[in-house]
């Protein structure tokens, strides 16, 4: 198992205003697996990729990677095996630096050489035209916006990739290209996928296995075939399942 | 040519960083000239750093050679434009000669209290618990005192001169500028694109002067701007006390306040350099007003 | 005679680099039915239904041959009497109830407001009619909920409360830019249920604002497809299937299916005479 989630808690806020955002979740991922967290608003799907970058106060419970529980600071070795790529891409670029200025950075976080290279090769390799280079976040539409958060998520070459509701703020054309571009990476690049959305069809698309989440806690685990052949246990899903469903087939 | 040097600087494919910030600066200016206002303001701070670096040229007189035959003479009389004050020196390029001391006090203290300002708020706003706490009471300490009283003070302790008089301005200026930054720093810090470069594993430093510091550089800007004016009556507020520039020294304040005397009867030596105050602030409002519109953070992602 | 007409409908931004046509130029008719508006966001189907509500603001332009509502010119009436017309007789539901309720004001004063002051009514007539409104969108505890304040709700809640508030003067054209996006899935079945209902029950018109085909199709009468501040389709509703512009069927098909196979989606391949 890469992943290990080990009855996860993570509460924010002390005393009475206290919110239990996640309540005991385990979950495993295994190697070169993509899994999928799926889930309403507020079913604490996001705070636990959040909780594996460290940037959730975890309550209780066990994050470990490789069967080596994460230490408390996330060091740059981390960084080098983990990224993220983030639900809004208008939000998750800082709006005053260039495209080269976004994906130059975590090579010269890690004092990577090869900057010029390094930087034309991730464009191509999301599918972005090189000439986008020292173009600025307002320039760039929704979908090359996501293409350049991907290729930042890239730079370090991780093993696995945390992927927060990764279209859900796109057209549904450019969802299907975004899609498209992280299924071949994934291919080429054997990578893990921990995948988070809110709809069931994309998660059904992307992933292997499935988490289906509500109030912080895991109601259902299933794999693909189970979901196809509508081999579901708990009413949540099936209600989820309904609604996703009516959204493909009139 | 001058078509192609459009199409240069509003390539959407620039070739290089120089070329995509000169495109973004380019597109910024065309903003701010469409705004009318801001560009009167524009053109009355362009005015002021003419006449401060052409003085001798743009003046007519020496602003400290006496003549005292000439004494309290009405603008647009005997060769003085704007009159004469009780040495007979020429109002109109004491004014002129002015402008160099305005000018000098304004960049001493844009370059030192925003700077210090912005520093004290991204770290307080950024690390936040105990650091956030000592640094905004000592900004709310600093805030409490009347400016002019604290600059005062200040004076008193150093000495009068200039310098002091703009040491003094400059500590009593910054504390806005922190209570920006540090608003500023808050909205940031939260940030997927924050959230982001930790994630990448950068340090604190790293994340604070090149991804926070960026995004509130432009309040604190707009609030420079705008403070101005008042920095510029402060300035003249110790000079017309006595505790800044020193006579014969032509500084606007000091003018004023030796004009005080002749009032009613020779109102020219104290309006004039008034009227040149009160320009330069409306100069500097009115355009800060106009970068408002075209720092925004918020407004450049529509 | 439509209840709405629209003729030759233009939009444009003045910026820097230059004026930015949102919309260019559309036509199209609405009775008391329900119309879609579907299209990718900058598309123009936001600023059309905007500029039925004159609440384009500068630097934008509307200009139109026609833009008659119930035979009034809409671009030539003045601002008075435009808010009679707007949230009286064309009223709008937008995507995010969260911007659209004012933060420090009760569910209860903002949904009476209007009645007291504009009708007359009295307290407790008002707010007898805002609670059987509230029912009227399935809010069962409406006392409860008018004492609420807009961030005490969920998002569905806020909808729906949105919704009944415009409902509330009886308008003859209701204008909902994308009411569910914001919503959860489970919620969102619930609430356009709720929208589809009121319309139909009241005989009003209704012009529905979405970027989702699929759902649009299973809830509107006929449909606009806009591509670029064009119409480049117009369909019945039922006849979706059937659509001819690539783009509406690009649209139909780049969306996963659950027990889909896993190869690549279809992807639009946008063609520049699409836009012409």
């Amino acid at each position: 198992m890469l992943i290990e989630i080990d009855d996860l808690s993570v509460t924010f806020g002390k005393g009475r205003d206290a919110v239990r955002a996640v309540r005991g979740v385990s979950f495993a991922v295994n190697a070169r697996e993509s899994f999928g967290l799926v889930g309403e608003s507020g079913s604490g799907k996001s705070t636990i990729l959040r909780a594996i970058c460290g940037m959730a106060p975890v309550t209780g419970g066990e994050l470990r990677i490789d069967g080596v529980p994460l230490p408390k600071r996330r060091s740059k070795a981390f960084s080098r095996r983990i990224q993220m790529v983030f639900q809004d891409p208008y939000a998750s670029l800082h709006p005053k630096r260039s495209v080269d200025a976004t994906l130059a950075e975590p090579l010269a976080i890690h004092g990577i050489k090869g900057r010029d290279e390094r930087v034309v090769q991730a464009m191509t390799d999301v599918g972005l035209d090189p000439r986008f280079r020292f173009r600025f976040p307002h320039q760039l539409s929704g979908g090359q916006r996501q293409r350049v958060v991907i290729a930042r998520a890239l730079m370090l070459e991780p093993e696995i990739l945390l992927l927060d509701e990764p279209t859900s703020a796109l057209d549904a054309s450019v969802q299907a290209e975004v899609l498209n571009l992280l299924s071949r990476i994934r291919e080429e690049r054997n990578l893990t996928y921990l995948m988070v959305s809110h709809d069931l069809a994309v998660i059904d698309h992307m992933c292997d296995r499935l988490a289906v989440m509500k109030d912080g806690r895991v109601v259902e685990q299933l794999n693909r075939s189970a979901l196809a052949s509508g081999d579901v246990r708990e009413d949540y899903t099936r209600t989820l399942f309904a609604a996703s469903a009516h959204e493909v087939a009139p | 040519m001058n078509a192609l040097r459009r199409d240069w600087l509003l390539d959407p494919n620039p070739a290089s960083h120089g070329q995509a910030r000169l495109g973004q600066f380019y597109l910024g200016w065309l903003r701010l000239i469409r705004n009318p206002l801001a560009v009167i303001g524009l053109v009355i701070i362009g005015l002021l750093i003419f006449m401060a670096v052409f003085a001798p040229l743009v003046a007519t007189h020496d602003p400290i050679a006496q003549n005292l035959g000439n004494r309290l003479q009405p603008p647009f009389s005997s060769g003085h434009l704007l009159g004469s004050d009780e040495f007979g020196r020429d109002i109109y390029s004491r004014i002129v000669y002015g402008s160099r001391v305005t000018l000098y006090i304004v960049l001493l203290v844009t370059l030192t209290a925003p700077v210090f300002g912005l520093l004290i708020g991204t770290v307080a706003g950024y690390f936040g618990g105990w650091i956030d706490t000592v640094l905004m009471r000592l900004t709310d300490i600093f805030l409490a005192f009347p400016r002019l009283i604290l600059a005062l003070a200040f004076v008193a302790a150093l000495g009068p001169g200039i310098g002091n008089a703009v040491l003094a301005i400059a500590l009593t200026a910054w504390p806005p500028y922190a209570r920006v930054a540090r608003a500023e720093t808050l909205t940031v810090r939260k940030s997927d694109y924050i959230a982001a470069v930790q994630l990448q594993g950068a340090g604190s430093g790293r994340i604070l002067f090149s991804h926070i510091a960026p995004m509130c550089v432009p309040s604190v800007i707009i609030r420079v701007t705008l403070d101005m004016a008042g920095i510029i009556l402060t300035a003249a507020g110790l000079g017309f006390l006595g505790l800044g520039a020193q006579p014969p020294l032509p500084e606007w304040g000091l003018m004023i306040s030796s004009g005080r005397k002749f009032m009613f009867d020779f109102w020219w030596v104290a309006a004039m350099p008034g009227l040149a105050i009160f320009i330069v602030s409306l100069g500097f409002n009115l355009l800060g007003d106009g970068l408002r519109d075209v720092l925004d953070p918020r407004g450049t992602g529509k | 005679m439509s209840l709405l007409e629209i003729e030759n409908l233009r939009v444009s931004f003045d910026t820097e680099a230059g004026p930015v046509e949102a919309v260019r130029g559309i036509s199209f008719g609405v009775n008391r039915e329900r119309v879609a508006i579907v299209g990718e966001s900058g598309s123009g189907k936001s600023v059309t239904g905007r500029s039925i509500l004159r609440l384009v603001r500068p630097p934008g332009r509307v200009t139109a041959d026609t833009l008659r509502f119930d035979g009034q010119d809409l671009l030539s009436l003045s601002e008075r009497k435009m808010r009679a017309i707007r949230g009286q007789r064309i009223a709008m539901v937008m995507q995010d109830p969260k911007f659209a309720l004012n933060p420090v004001m009760t569910i209860g004063d903002q949904m009476t407001e209007g009645l007291r002051r504009r009708d007359g009514l009295s307290r407790r007539k008002a707010t007898a009619r805002a609670i059987d409104m509230l029912a009227a969108v399935q809010i069962r505890d409406g006392e409860r909920v008018m004492r609420a304040y807009p961030h005490e709700m969920s998002g569905g809640m806020g909808q729906r409360v949105m919704i009944a508030m415009m409902l509330i003067p009886d308008p003859d054209l209701l204008i909902a830019d994308e009411p569910t996006s914001a919503l959860d899935v489970t919620v969102q079945a619930e609430v356009l249920a709720i929208l589809d209902d009121l319309v139909k029950e009241r005989g009003m018109g209704l012009i529905f604002i979405s970027h989702d085909l699929r759902l649009v199709s299973r809830f509107c009468d006929r449909v606009l497809v806009m591509y670029l501040g064009k119409i480049v389709e117009r369909l019945d509703a039922r006849d979706l299937e059937s659509a001819q512009h690539p783009y509406t069927r690009g649209l139909l098909n780049c969306l996963p299916s659950i027990g889909g196979d896993r190869s690549a989606l279809p992807v639009l391949d946008r063609d520049a005479a699409w836009a012409e």
